[in-house]
C-alpha cells in the first residue's frame, strides 16, 4: 500500500554531488585570488589554500604598472567597435533579409546561415594573409574586422528570427504612411528588435572580448595588446613572479564580473544565444 | 516568409533595398567566406608567410599526410574529442537537471557554478598551470603524493589533464543549456510520472531525457565541433608539448604555420578540419532534423 508522500525524500546523491561540483569549481578560482594577495616569497613557503600571513597588493600594483590599463583600453575598444559594427550591419541585413522575399533574399540568407559552421580557427591563415596585404598588421583594426565577419552569421540568425515575428501590416501602414526604408528601419524594426539585439550584443561582446586566436596571430606590440593575450605575456614577462600573473587573471575577469552583476539575466540569455530551442 | 501575397496587380518590390544587406556581406564575404575559400587554395601552394605563395601541387597534401606528427595530431583529436565529450556531456546533462531543480541551496549553487565563465580561455589556461605545478601547486596544500604529479609535464598524463581543464571551462556553458532546457518541460508530465507511481529515477530517465532531446543534440554538436577545433587553452596550457603529447590539429596547423613557417600544410590541416566539423554538424543536424517536426508535446 503507497503511502502519499507530501515531501520526496532528499536527493541525497544529487546533493552530494551538487557540493563535490561546488568545490571542483572553487578551489581553483579561491586559490587565484589568494594567491595574487601573497608576497611572491610566500608563495614558495606558504600552503596554498590557506590565507597568506602578510596579505599585500604588491602585485596589482606591479601589474597595473606594467601597462594593464592600456591593454584593458584596447580590449574595450575593440570589444564595442565590433559590437557596434555588428549590431548595426546585421540588423540592416535581417530587416532586408525578412521583408524582401525575392529570390535573392533567400539566396542570401542561405549563404550567411551557413557561416555558422566555419570554424574561425581553419581560416585563420587566409585572414593573416588578407591582413597583411591590406596592410592591416598589428593595428587594432585588424581584430575587429575579422571578429565582425565571423560574429555575422549567429547575429543574422537571432535577428532574424525576431524580426520575422513582427506584424506584416506595422510595415504595411508604415508604407501607406509614406515610411521611407530608413524611418522603417529605426522607428519600426530597431525597437521592437531590441531584446534581440541586447542578447547578440552580450554574447558577440563576450566571445570578442576573450578571444586569444586574432590577437596572437594578427598583432605582436605591446601598444595594441588586448587582455587575453595581455596574460600569456605577463606569464613570460613575470614566469617566476606567480602571485602577479595571477594578479592580472584576477583584473582581467573584474569587468566580466561587473556586467553579471549589473544584468544577470541578460548576461545568462546572452550567453547562450541562438541555442535555444 | 511573411511577403505580401502575390496577385496581378501587385507592386513590383514589397520589401527594402538589397543594399541593406551589403555591409554585412562584405564583411562576411571578405573576412570569412574569402578566407574559407583561400586556405583551399593556399593548401595547394608553398608559402613561408612571409614572401609571395607559389602553386605547389599536391605537394603541402602528400607532406603533411605522410608526416607522423600530424598522423599522431589526428589520434591524439580524437581522443581529444571524444574524450571531452564523454567527460563535459554526462556532467552537464546532471548538473543542468540539479540546477534546475527547486531546492534552497540551489539557486546560490547555480550562480557559483556560473563563475568559470567569467574567466578567458587564456586566463583559465594560466591559472591551471599555476594550479598544476608540481612542486608549488594544489598538491601541497594536501600533502599528499598523489597529487603530486607532473599533470602538465608528463606525456602520458598531458592529454587528460587538458581534456579535464577543458571540462572546467566549458561544463558551465552546457550545464546553463542543460538547465533552461528542463525549465520548458511541463510540469503537467512530472505530475502524471508521479501519479504513475514513477521515482526520481525512472521520471529522469523516462520524462526528462526524451524532453531533452533537442538540448541534448545542440549542446553535442557544439562540444564535438567545438572541441575538434579548439585552440585557446590547449595553446596556453601546454602550446602542444610535452613532445607532441597535446599537439591536437589546431595546433598542429598553428606550429607548422607560424612556427615553421610550411603555410602550405597548415593550411591543408585547416581543409581537413574544416570538413570533418561541416560533416559533424551536418549529421547531427540530420540526425536531430528528422525529430523536428515532431511534438515537442508528445504526450500531452
Amino acid at each position: 500500500m503507497r503511502v502519499r508522500q507530501t515531501r520526496q525524500v532528499p536527493n541525497v546523491l544529487g546533493g552530494v554531488a551538487g557540493w563535490l561540483w561546488l568545490a571542483v569549481i572553487i578551489v581553483p578560482i579561491y586559490y587565484i585570488v589568494l594567491t595574487s594577495l601573497r608576497p611572491q616569497s610566500a608563495y614558495y613557503t606558504e600552503n596554498p589554500l590557506t590565507w597568506p600571513g602578510e596579505p599585500t597588493l604588491d602585485a596589482y600594483r606591479l601589474v597595473l604598472e606594467n601597462n594593464f590599463l592600456l591593454y584593458l583600453a584596447n580590449s574595450v575598444i575593440v570589444t564595442v567597435v565590433s559590437v557596434a559594427l555588428i549590431l548595426a550591419v546585421s540588423l540592416m541585413a535581417s530587416y532586408y533579409l525578412v521583408r524582401s522575399a525575392t529570390r535573392l533574399s533567400r539566396g542570401t540568407l542561405r549563404l550567411v546561415l551557413l557561416g555558422i559552421a566555419i570554424p574561425i580557427q581553419a581560416t585563420i591563415i587566409p585572414v593573416y594573409y588578407l591582413i597583411v596585404q591590406l596592410g592591416l598588421y598589428d593595428r587594432l583594426v585588424a581584430l575587429i574586422l575579422p571578429s565582425v565577419a565571423f560574429a555575422i552569421p549567429i547575429s543574422v540568425l537571432i535577428i532574424v528570427n525576431f524580426v520575422r515575428d513582427i506584424p506584416g501590416e506595422l510595415f504595411e501602414s508604415m508604407r501607406v504612411d509614406g515610411a521611407g526604408d530608413w524611418r522603417m528601419l529605426l522607428t519600426l524594426v530597431l525597437p521592437l528588435a531590441r531584446p534581440a539585439l541586447v542578447t547578440v550584443g552580450i554574447y558577440d561582446a563576450l566571445n570578442v572580448w576573450n578571444g586569444f586566436l586574432f590577437p596572437l596571430i594578427l598583432t605582436q606590440s605591446s601598444e595594441v595588446r588586448v587582455l587575453p593575450l595581455s596574460l600569456w605575456t605577463y606569464q613570460g614577462q613575470f614566469s617566476v613572479n606567480v602571485p602577479a600573473v595571477l594578479a592580472a587573471v584576477t583584473l582581467s575577469a573584474v569587468p566580466v564580473l561587473a556586467a553579471y552583476i549589473v544584468g544577470r539575466r541578460q548576461l545568462v540569455s546572452g550567453l547562450t544565444a541562438g541555442f535555444g530551442k | 516568409m511573411s511577403a505580401t501575397q502575390r496577385t496581378g496587380a501587385a507592386t513590383r518590390r514589397t520589401g527594402p533595398p538589397f543594399w541593406m544587406a551589403v555591409p554585412a556581406l562584405a564583411f562576411f564575404g571578405l573576412f570569412a567566406l574569402v578566407p574559407l575559400i583561400g586556405v583551399v587554395v593556399l593548401s595547394f601552394m608553398s608559402w613561408d608567410g612571409l614572401g609571395t605563395p607559389a602553386w605547389a601541387g599536391l605537394d603541402s597534401w602528400r607532406a603533411t599526410l605522410a608526416d607522423p606528427v600530424t598522423r599522431q595530431a589526428m589520434w591524439l583529436t580524437a581522443v581529444f574529442v571524444v574524450g571531452s565529450f564523454l567527460i563535459q556531456a554526462p556532467v552537464s546533462l546532471l548538473l543542468g537537471v540539479f540546477m534546475a531543480g527547486r531546492h534552497r541551496y540551489r539557486a546560490l549553487l547555480s550562480v557559483l557554478y556560473f563563475l568559470p565563465l567569467l574567466f578567458s580561455s587564456a586566463a583559465i589556461g594560466i591559472t591551471f598551470k599555476a594550479l598544476l605545478d608540481p612542486n608549488f601547486g594544489l598538491s601541497r596544500a594536501f600533502g599528499t603524493q598523489l597529487l603530486a604529479r607532473n599533470w602538465l609535464g608528463s606525456p602520458d598524463l598531458a592529454l587528460y589533464t587538458v581534456m579535464f581543464v577543458v571540462g572546467w571551462a566549458f561544463i558551465p556553458f552546457h550545464s546553463l543549456l542543460y538547465q533552461a532546457g528542463v525549465r520548458q518541460i511541463p510540469a503537467a508530465l512530472y505530475e502524471a510520472a508521479t501519479l504513475d507511481g514513477a521515482g526520481r529515477v525512472k521520471q529522469f530517465f523516462y520524462v526528462t531525457l526524451p524532453q531533452l532531446r533537442y538540448t541534448i543534440v545542440t549542446s553535442s554538436t557544439l562540444m564535438l565541433v567545438g572541441s575538434l577545433t579548439y585552440f585557446d587553452l590547449v595553446f596556453v596550457l601546454t602550446a602542444g608539448g610535452p613532445g607532441n603529447a597535446t599537439r591536437i590539429l589546431p595546433l598542429d596547423m598553428y606550429l607548422r604555420g607560424f612556427r615553421s613557417y610550411e603555410m602550405g600544410q597548415a593550411s591543408a590541416i585547416a581543409v581537413i578540419l574544416v570538413a570533418v566539423g561541416l560533416t559533424l554538424s551536418l549529421v547531427l543536424n540530420r540526425v536531430s532534423g528528422a525529430g523536428r517536426m515532431e511534438s515537442q508535446q508528445a504526450g500531452l
